[in-house]
């Protein structure tokens, strides 16, 4: 364990381990759009910006997105410094000029003293922020069947040439984590529509609600060893099945013992 | 052959001075990128054709060499005869009977072929005599124009791979990174990195398997000094990186080069390969225990890809986008081993460092700049091309004595140092000396050595706004401040070129541009705002013609002049054929006028009015 000093006050943390985490832990608030637990960092929205300074180092002092920079001890972080506000407002203020529609956007902008943003607004901005946790987290599912293509402003997440994704699953890890709810996805009849593929669902034998993709559940069956048959019973009937199991059990355990 | 010793490598020497020396004269041909663009190629195919056919005397098709380029491009296809350093320009294939006849056979001159001296039209003979050579001093660029572009006996011959058999037979690896650090070589790829800290960090790092990487991916537009160096002189590159990889501990090693130079990653092949044939690569080289081998990497052409973490990336296989350096790549670089990784131009100076001498190299340049410094001279000078000069000659030495001055006589008005994010230096800074803290301390950079000169037809603001163009078409997209920040910054460019900026423009671009330089990922967007800030610094006042006066004093921004014809038009009907917009209308002898609501400013009827009759403002 190591210390490090943030906002004036000594914290413990593992050495190596990333400054954000850490600034978690401690409660501190500290905006980020391109952070998920799940996935690597990325360092693309660079709203979690801190200061550092070494003081080994002569005092030196740097702005480092705390979200990909190791703690190490003797560290002095400050979230708050006036040119990590002023950093973040601007930020934010290019943010809210490219996506104008964005609740999420807004929001934050505002939550940060943000009301307009004083830049060109890009009217037909859509919804999506290129946080790439989208990206991230498939790559991650192990499918790599979205990325992000082209470069600069133009840079976009889609299916390789546009086309329906030969390798999505239809696992929705990408449309449940965007933060901006830009990815579209239709459900309904036993079939899922998302990046422009259909997908055949599994249906619950009890009750007959839709469960995951034929393709998902056989990916899954496949490489994780989960019996295909457990996608056969949604959530819902899983639960009812165990609590009926508990029931019996406990029973069972009170006839045992009286 | 093996070349399994020193002495072998002296054998080779020796046996190729010998074979040479039997011939009085040799034909230098250029066969870099411009000149095989002009037909270097069918000279050379000529000239052996015509040895061979004829059966000249004392000539032998092998003393016609293809050697890599001068950097003169705009004179080419170059021949120069050795020994005498005659230097023809533009040769034909049709002057070559002359040229064999007169200056190889005899010792005549053909004056016709002969450069011509801009500046006062005279006409000189000799290489070494024209004043864009004679104001340089060749160290990394030692071997352009002199030798074979891939023939390994020439390298061996001009003390190619000594300094090599120097490092493996009598130095240990830690000898070899001092010698480096006191010779205070400094990364030649933009940052100015100390490349003896840098092998020093990267040796320092447990590691049982180590990389070293030479950086070619050169994307600064009108930039080609690497490639220059990799097309003509393939095994210094290759030897740098040998005694690179054998000072940190390397056995595997990759260059990395850009898709669009076919040519430089053919001769690195070649090179390569026949290295490999004589076991200059591969195992237990020159029969010490160094083992190493080299692959070329081929880069898909974006600009960030030569960016240090995007190309360790790209080499991988993935996709180039920089990532947070907090971990340095000397320490996790390619596939997370610790690896060296270092521009072109600075490998090629290692093996001259080896050679002569740390000490013999600190002397060169300046203090804290030593050594040389490639620069691509380009734009409004009479002489364009790739020139070496030493650290801390003036802004003034390389425009006026190498570049022979501003073409026509007009004034000069700026010089853009550094790439396409680097600055533009107004002329009260022609007597800076260039070296890499005195440009960054001014808002410029040293960059890869990019050299732009501008003349007072140049719009400062369309300039600082071309710059932020490329770099928004460049930036990866990744990070919020570059991508959006600089295509911000852009968008008010054009805004005020249009004459529709304001005063408060200029301060949220400032404000903006600081955030970018604070937020931003990798270099480009940290570098990205500098075409503004310097130009804002030192040109404001153009600044504020665009935005208060709605002109554009250097009369290129269209929305901001109008062209109109004067009393002293002769009617001689020129520019109403060249507008292809039906703007100008008149007779025959009659002064003419243009309809301003057709005109579209695009200086076609300038072009062709012989009288000066148009102006512009
Ligand atoms: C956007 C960007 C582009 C770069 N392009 C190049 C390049 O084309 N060639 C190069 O040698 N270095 C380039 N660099 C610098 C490299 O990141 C790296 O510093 C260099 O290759 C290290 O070698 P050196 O120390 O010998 O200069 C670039 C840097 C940035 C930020
Ligand atoms: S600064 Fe620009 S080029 Fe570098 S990572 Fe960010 S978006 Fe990409
Ligand atoms: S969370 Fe987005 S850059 Fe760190």
């Amino acid at each position: 364990m190591i210390h490090i000093t943030i906002n004036g006050k000594v914290v413990e943390c593992k050495d190596g381990e990333m400054l954000l985490s850490v600034i978690r832990r401690e409660r501190i608030d500290v905006p980020t759009l391109c952070h998920h637990e799940a996935v690597e960092p990325s360092g693309a929205c660079r709203l979690c910006t801190v200061e550092v300074t070494k003081p080994e180092w002569d005092g030196w002092c740097d702005y480092v997105t705390s979200c990909l920079y190791p703690a190490k001890d003797g560290l002095i972080v400050n979230t708050h410094a006036p040119k990590v506000n002023e950093l973040r407002k601007s930020i934010l203020d290019m943010y809210l000029a490219r996506h104008p529609k964005s609740l999420k956007i807004k929001q934050l902008a505002a939550d940060y003293g943000v009301l307009a943003t004083s830049l060109e607004t890009v009217v037909d901005g859509n919804n999506c922020i290129l946080c790439t946790i989208c990206t991230r987290i498939c790559d991650h599912m192990g499918f790599s069947a979205i990325s992000t293509v082209g470069r600069g402003h133009g840079k976009e997440v889609a299916p390789p040439l546009d086309m329906a994704p030969a390798d999505c699953v239809g696992c929705l890890a990408c449309a449940k984590n965007c933060p901006t709810d830009y990815i579209e996805y239709e459900t309904g009849n036993g079939r899922l529509k998302i990046w422009n593929k259909e997908f055949e669902m599994v249906a619950c034998t009890v009750c007959g609600k839709t469960t995951v993709t034929k393709e998902f559940a056989e990916h899954l069956s496949q490489q994780r060893d989960i019996p295909f048959e457990y996608f056969e019973k949604c959530d819902e009937c899983h639960r009812k099945e165990l609590s009926a199991t508990m029931g019996k059990i406990a029973n069972w355990e009170r006839e045992v013992r009286s | 052959m093996q070349i399994d010793s020193p002495k072998k490598l002296k054998d080779i020497q020796k046996s190729f001075t010998e074979k040479s020396s039997k011939y009085p004269k040799k034909i230098l041909i250029c066969c870099g990128t411009g000149c095989l663009a002009n037909g270097a190629m069918k000279l050379v195919d000529t000239f052996r054709d015509t040895i061979k056919t004829k059966k000249i005397k004392n000539m032998s098709v092998e003393m016609v060499k293809e050697t890599g380029c001068h950097g003169f491009c705009e004179q080419g296809p170059l021949v120069i005869i050795e020994p005498d350093g005659t230097f023809y320009t533009k040769v034909k294939a049709k002057d070559i009977d002359d040229i064999i006849e007169k200056s190889l056979k005899k010792d005549e001159i053909i004056e016709k072929l002969l450069f011509e001296n801009p500046v006062d039209g005279n006409k000189i003979e000799k290489y070494k005599n024209i004043s864009f050579f004679k104001h340089q001093e060749r160290i990394a660029l030692r071997n352009l124009g002199k030798i074979s572009a891939y023939d390994l006996d020439e390298y061996i011959s001009v003390e190619g791979y000594k300094a090599l058999a120097k490092v493996l037979t009598k130095m240990k690896p830690d000898e070899v990174i001092d010698e480096i650090t006191k010779s205070g070589l400094r990364g030649r790829g933009g940052g100015g990195f100390p490349a003896g800290r840098k092998w020093k960090s990267c040796k320092a790092i447990e590691s049982d398997v180590r990389y070293v990487i030479c950086n070619g991916d050169e994307g600064d537009p009108g930039a080609f000094m690497d490639r220059s160096i990799m097309e003509g002189d393939p095994h210094a590159v290759l030897e740098g990186m040998m005694i690179a990889a054998y000072a940190v501990g390397a056995s595997q090693g990759f260059i990395y080069v850009r898709e669009e130079y076919p040519l430089a990653v053919t001769h690195l092949e070649k090179a390569i390969s026949d290295c490999e044939k004589v076991g200059l690569l591969g195992d237990k080289i020159l029969g010490t225990d160094f083992s190493f081998s080299v692959k070329i990497a081929r880069g898909a052409g974006a600009f960030v890809c030569g960016e240090s973490s995007a190309l360790m990336k790209s080499v991988a296989g993935e996709v180039g986008e920089p990532r947070a350096k907090y971990v340095r790549s000397v320490e996790k670089g390619l596939y997370d081993k610790p690896t060296v990784l270092n521009n072109v131009e600075t490998y090629v100076n290692v093996p001259v460092i080896i050679n002569k001498g740390a000490d013999w190299y600190a002397k060169i340049g300046t203090k804290k700049s030593t050594g040389t410094k490639v620069f691509s001279l380009v734009g409004k000078v009479r002489n364009t091309g790739l020139i070496e000069v030493p650290m801390g000659i003036t802004l003034r030495e390389i425009i006026y004595d190498i570049g022979g001055g501003i073409l026509d006589n007009r004034p000069f008005k700026a010089v853009q140092t550094g790439g396409p994010s680097g600055g533009c230096l107004p002329e009260a800074m022609l007597d800076l000396p260039v070296d890499f803290d005195s440009l960054t301390e001014v808002g410029s950079m040293m960059g890869s050595g990019g050299m732009i000169v501008m003349d007072d037809k140049t719009c400062i603001v369309d300039v600082a706004k071309y710059f932020l163009s490329f770099l928004v078409e460049e930036s990866c997209g990744k990070c919020v401040p570059c991508r959006e920040g600089l295509w911000q910054l852009h968008k008010m460019l054009e805004k005020i070129c249009a004459g529709k900026g304001t005063m408060e423009d200029l301060d949220k671009m400032e404000k903006l541009s600081e955030n970018i330089i604070r937020g931003s990922l990798c270099g480009l967007g940290t570098s990205g705002p500098n075409p503004l800030l310097s130009t804002l610094k030192y040109f404001k006042d153009e600044y504020i013609a665009h935005i208060k006066d709605k002109t554009c004093p250097a009369g290129v921004c269209p929305e901001l002049i109008t062209y109109e014809i004067l009393d002293n038009c002769t009617g001689c009907m020129a520019c109403i054929s060249a507008c292809s917009f039906d703007a100008i209308s008149g007779k025959k002898k009659e002064i003419h006028t243009i309809d301003q609501d057709k005109c579209t400013k695009c200086g076609a009827c300038v072009t062709v009015c012989n009288y000066d009759s148009i102006l512009v403002s």
